[in-house]
């Protein structure tokens, strides 16, 4: 089984017209790579009615409708995580609830407000309370404030981490932009944080060093964006580890922070 | 046969990257069916003298036959010139000049006279778009992206240069590729390296607007790991003979001659 736990969709009220075709190629390449499950989330309307990283409420809603439509479609194939924008915290809470009870087995953080801000709190609360993991969008090494998100770094991501110890914390896209080697020495000290390898991010050593960081129990697979990339790591990761060690980062560590029963065969 | 055009041996300046060496990179190609590469020397791009490693590159190629060396020139450093006869002298695929990092106009006098010279020796002129992301540079790494304008610039500066531009993304392709002539177009190629596969699907894109032609496999090893590149092109579903165009035969396409009469000796 390999879980990719960094995926996204599309649907009918983005920007993209070709929606339906980068929804289909994502599912098709997956099957060549031997994806068995995406677990995604949709951020919106990906910037049509609200922006991407900044969703309005009924944004949220529509798009997190829409991937529970498709996860009803491809059942053995998709799962999602719930997008909720953290300043309409009421909200938040209750289509965490309204997601998780339809269906959803995690919660997803863009970059609507820092991490480590105390709005953070009731929604960490909720993901204890039903056991299910947080993918937070991070920016590696923030080092200023970059237009349309307000995104987070490794730090700030740990201090929400070590408010909430029995949530487990996806630190989103290790090669999703931004300077990795700040991430690392962080994340080593944060057991409930685990970070995917996703993005577009296929540095030489940076695989090397995540596991110098982490370890294999820590390491999620993941694509984002490109699969190619996902797939490139994998292929790495299967010259450096052992099967057992490689099954860790391509299944067990998801099967470990999701819910019992979310993928098919654990 | 698969040819990597954009392969760099030596340190680089702003992080740690393993496997620098000759026989790493050997081993890199071992491992992901890469029988040669098209090699530059990292550490020279930041050099004031980035032609000074190529005696170096020269000695290495010449012990490791499956590295082609892709020499270095900086045209505002006199004598210049000499860096193509050597090229030429040692059957090197192509040259290399990084203008931004060495803080020279991309376009200006001193690139369009390098360009033209290529033309004239039938010299390949290399060009990267990038080196990282700009998002992880370091914060001391200020040298520019290299300017699409420069690029339509340069391949207009002489009627047979031949261009290879590595480390471009799909607007980048886009914008210099239908911002050219057809005769202007079909001197420049393109590295995958930098081109998205699925969801997005770049790469299958470019191959059906800007065509297969154009288009050669590079990885941009070691700063990035080489299963890349062979992962894209094994998402696509290409027929055989545009795969083995891809992996090679563009690449022998893309490579300069001899010093063509009128050159720049």
């Amino acid at each position: 089984m390999l879980i990719d736990v960094h995926a996204h969709f599309l649907h009918d009220r983005t920007p993209r017209s070709d929606w339906r075709e980068r929804n289909a190629s994502r599912l098709r390449a997956g099957e060549r790579v031997g994806i068995t499950i995406h677990v995604a989330s949709i951020l919106g309307s990906w910037g049509l009615t609200s922006p991407t990283y900044f969703p309005s409420p009924g944004d949220c809603r529509y798009g997190n409708d829409f991937l529970l439509r498709l996860q009803r479609e491809h059942p053995d194939r998709i799962r999602g995580y719930v997008v909720v924008n953290p300043n309409y915290t009421e909200h938040a809470v209750e289509e965490i609830r309204r997601c998780l009870d339809a269906g959803m087995i995690g919660v997803k953080l863009a970059a609507s407000r820092r991490a480590d801000d105390p709005l953070l709190d009731p929604i960490c609360a909720v993901a204890a309370e039903r056991g299910v993991p947080v993918l937070h969008h991070i920016w590696q090494h923030r080092r200023r404030d970059y237009a349309g998100q307000e995104a987070s770094d490794a730090v700030e991501l740990g201090r929400l981490a070590a408010r909430h110890r029995s949530v487990a914390f996806i630190l989103a896209h290790i090669g999703g932009g931004g300077d990795w080697l700040h991430t690392l020495p962080v994340v080593r000290r944060l057991p409930n944080v685990l970070m995917d390898l996703s993005g577009s991010g296929v540095d030489g050593g940076m695989l090397e060093a995540c596991l110098d960081a982490v370890g294999v129990e820590r390491l999620l697979w993941g694509c984002d964006l490109t699969i190619e990339t996902g797939w490139a790591k994998l292929r790495y990761l299967e010259r450096i580890l052992s099967p057992a060690d490689l099954d860790h980062v391509r299944r067990r560590n998801a099967v470990r922070i999701f819910p019992p029963g979310a993928f098919p065969s654990d | 046969m698969r040819t990597d055009v954009n392969a760099f041996l030596g340190s680089y300046p702003f992080r740690r990257v393993p496997g620098t060496s000759p026989e790493a990179l050997l081993a890199a190609m071992d491992r992901t069916g890469i029988d040669e590469a098209w090699v530059s020397h990292l550490p020279g791009i930041f050099w004031r003298d980035p032609a000074a490693g190529n005696a170096w590159l020269l000695e290495t190629a010449g012990a490791y036959p499956r590295l082609r060396p892709v020499l270095a020139v900086h045209p505002e450093l006199a004598g210049w010139e000499a860096v193509l006869h050597a090229a030429a002298d040692a059957g090197a695929p192509a040259v290399r000049c990084d203008p931004t990092y060495y803080g020279i106009g991309a376009a200006g006098p001193s690139m369009r006279a390098l360009a033209a010279a290529c033309g004239r020796a039938g010299i390949t002129l290399m060009l990267a778009v990038r080196l990282e992301d700009g998002r992880q540079r370091h914060p001391n790494d200020h040298a520019a992206e290299l300017p699409a304008a420069a690029v339509r610039a340069l391949v207009r500066a002489d009627p047979a240069v031949r261009v290879v531009v590595t480390h471009a993304d799909r607007p980048f392709v886009e914008e210099v590729h239908f911002g050219s002539t057809p005769d202007e177009a079909a001197r420049t190629w393109w590295d995958i390296s930098w081109l998205w596969g699925p969801p997005e699907d770049h790469l299958e894109t470019l191959l059906g607007t800007v065509g297969p032609a154009r288009f050669l496999f590079g990885t941009g090893q070691p700063l990035r790991i080489p299963e890349n590149a062979a992962a894209k092109l094994d998402l696509l579903d290409l027929g055989r003979a545009e795969r083995q165009a891809v992996e090679s035969g563009n690449a022998a396409a893309a490579r300069g001659g001899q010093v063509a009469e009128g050159g720049a000796r």
